[in-house]
């Protein structure tokens, strides 16, 4: 037998998935947002020569890129109402579970981008009589940033594609929606397939995007 | 915390800017350094000389602080650099500040150069002015301007340095550090990564400073250009000044066998 493919209903609903792109988009661009100011802490903290600001950030990262992310989803927000009595909106503890994971990965992205700078670079610098704030801002961090692109971009994709689990905790998000759709229509092939469109089309553009920051970036060269 | 005075032997130089004394330094297990008292005064010109890993770069290295001396201290104008722990005196701690300041009068080229590569020729050299001196852009500039004119580079004011040979590169580096305007400038064999035919035009630059009277520490392999260039050669090796005196004393008649073994190693090819 072959299957009759059947996209009529699904189209027909075009809304409802509309509106999980449209939150897929929100949640990404809040969670990355939030990622970098982690990852960025996260960084210098592991860069610093004190051992007692490295060492937590090393755990930290070292939680993260250890676990699963599904688990930091359930923990912000089936754990934290029974350990803490804090209860958080499904967005808010998606949006804290994404940022704190992609925060450890996102220190990685920076933390090797600044050693990637050659010795000779920091020796330049402090021998003008730099202190370390000064030699950061004015001579790594600059050219770091531009090695940093393309690894924070893959971090960026990872993220956005992590963003489906948040449908776990019932937030209205793309996969999410596409459940409520097929629990509709009854046309999984069809639903996970305009999905899975969806995702290739809104991942394309953002590595189009990406691409015309990294050559604003680089012109210098 | 005590400032313990420092011995150094009578000399009828002007009162010395830097001082070093007991200077030790380890890398892991490895002794680089194994004692050292040395001093330099204004008008000075110090060639240091020696093989390879006989500890000349990791001594000038000490001096700025690119390296951390293990053991021994540093004076500048007298006054011992870092406080020691208490009841430790081998212990000694830098504040950052104290090296930023300690860089700032003792300037310093390197042998890779190390200009900063997203910064055009003229942005390098007003870089530390800015940065560090806090100086306005306009009087910056004017004086990268004037140092760059002093080492032949003021028509490649706009050009990031990827685009410049290694000699001008290198001419920019002496700029840079000029800027600066700091009371020692320590090189680091600055022409041995350079090619021979650019090694000219660095050195030419040099000897000009010296001309001028400047203090100058160099770190180098090209003897005949350390016999024109110092007032003082040293010759290390194992980590102790071995031989010390003048380019005459040194150089042409060495008294130790070590430093004549070495000499001749130089000279075996000359013609």
């Amino acid at each position: 037998m072959t299957y009759q493919w059947d996209f009529s209903p699904v189209l027909m609903r075009w809304p409802l998935l509309l509106d999980g792109l449209l939150n897929t988009v929100k949640i990404a661009a809040i969670a990355i947002l939030f990622g970098v100011m982690v990852g960025l802490v996260l960084a210098l903290l592991r860069l610093s020569p004190r051992r007692y600001l490295r060492l937590p950030a090393a755990v930290f990262v070292e939680f993260y890129r250890n676990t699963p992310p599904i688990v930091h989803f359930f923990w912000f927000f089936y754990a934290l109402p029974v350990v803490l009595n804090i209860s958080l909106d499904p967005l808010v503890a998606a949006v804290l579970a994404l940022s704190t994971q992609s925060g450890a990965f996102y220190a990685e992205v920076f933390r090797g981008g600044i050693q990637s700078i050659e010795r000779g670079q920091w020796e330049g610098a402090r021998a003008l009589g730099m202190s370390h704030t000064q030699l950061m801002r004015r001579i790594v961090l600059p050219q770091a940033a531009t090695r940093m692109i393309a690894p924070f971009v893959e971090r960026s994709f990872e993220l956005i594609k992590t963003t489906a689990l948040a449908s776990t905790l019932a937030y209205g998000e793309l996969l999410y929606q596409a459940m409520m759709v097929n629990s509709e229509t009854f046309r999984p092939l069809e639903v996970y397939t305009a999905v899975a469109l969806l995702y290739l089309v809104l991942l394309v553009s953002c590595s189009a995007l990406a691409r015309l920051a990294e050559a604003r970036l680089v012109a210098y060269r | 915390m005590q400032a313990e005075p420092l011995s150094m032997p009578e000399s009828t130089l002007p009162p010395p800017i830097l001082q070093v004394s007991g200077l030790h330094k380890w890398f892991g297990s490895l002794h680089v350094l194994r004692g050292i008292d040395f001093s330099v005064a204004a008008g000075e010109r110090v060639a240091i000389i020696g093989g390879s890993g006989s500890g000349k770069s990791t001594f000038l290295r000490c001096l700025n602080f690119m390296e951390m001396p293990t053991a021994g201290r540093i004076a500048l104008d007298g006054t011992p650099l870092g406080r020691a722990a208490a009841g430790r005196p081998d212990e000694v701690r830098y504040p950052e500040g104290e090296l930023c300041q300690v860089r700032e009068r003792v300037g310093m080229v390197f042998q890779q150069f190390n200009l900063f590569p997203h910064m055009t020729v003229l942005e390098n050299a007003m870089e530390g002015l800015v940065t560090v001196k806090r100086m306005k852009k306009a009087e910056a500039r004017e004086r990268a301007l004037r140092e760059l004119d002093k080492v032949g580079l003021g028509g490649k004011t706009d050009v990031y340095p990827g685009r410049l040979s290694g000699g001008q590169q290198q001419r920019v580096a002496i700029a840079r550090a000029l800027a600066m305007e700091p009371e020692i400038l320590l090189f680091d064999e600055p022409t041995s990564s350079l090619d021979p035919e650019l090694v000219g035009e660095v050195l030419r630059v040099i000897r000009q400073l010296a001309e001028e009277g400047r203090t100058m520490l160099l770190v180098t392999h090209e003897l005949g250009f350390a016999y024109h260039f110092a007032t003082k050669v040293i010759f290390l090796a194992d980590g102790v000044f071995h031989e010390v005196g003048t380019p005459d004393e040194v150089l042409k008649h060495p008294r130790q066998e070590r430093t004549r073994a070495f000499l001749e190693r130089f000279t075996e090819f000359s013609f």
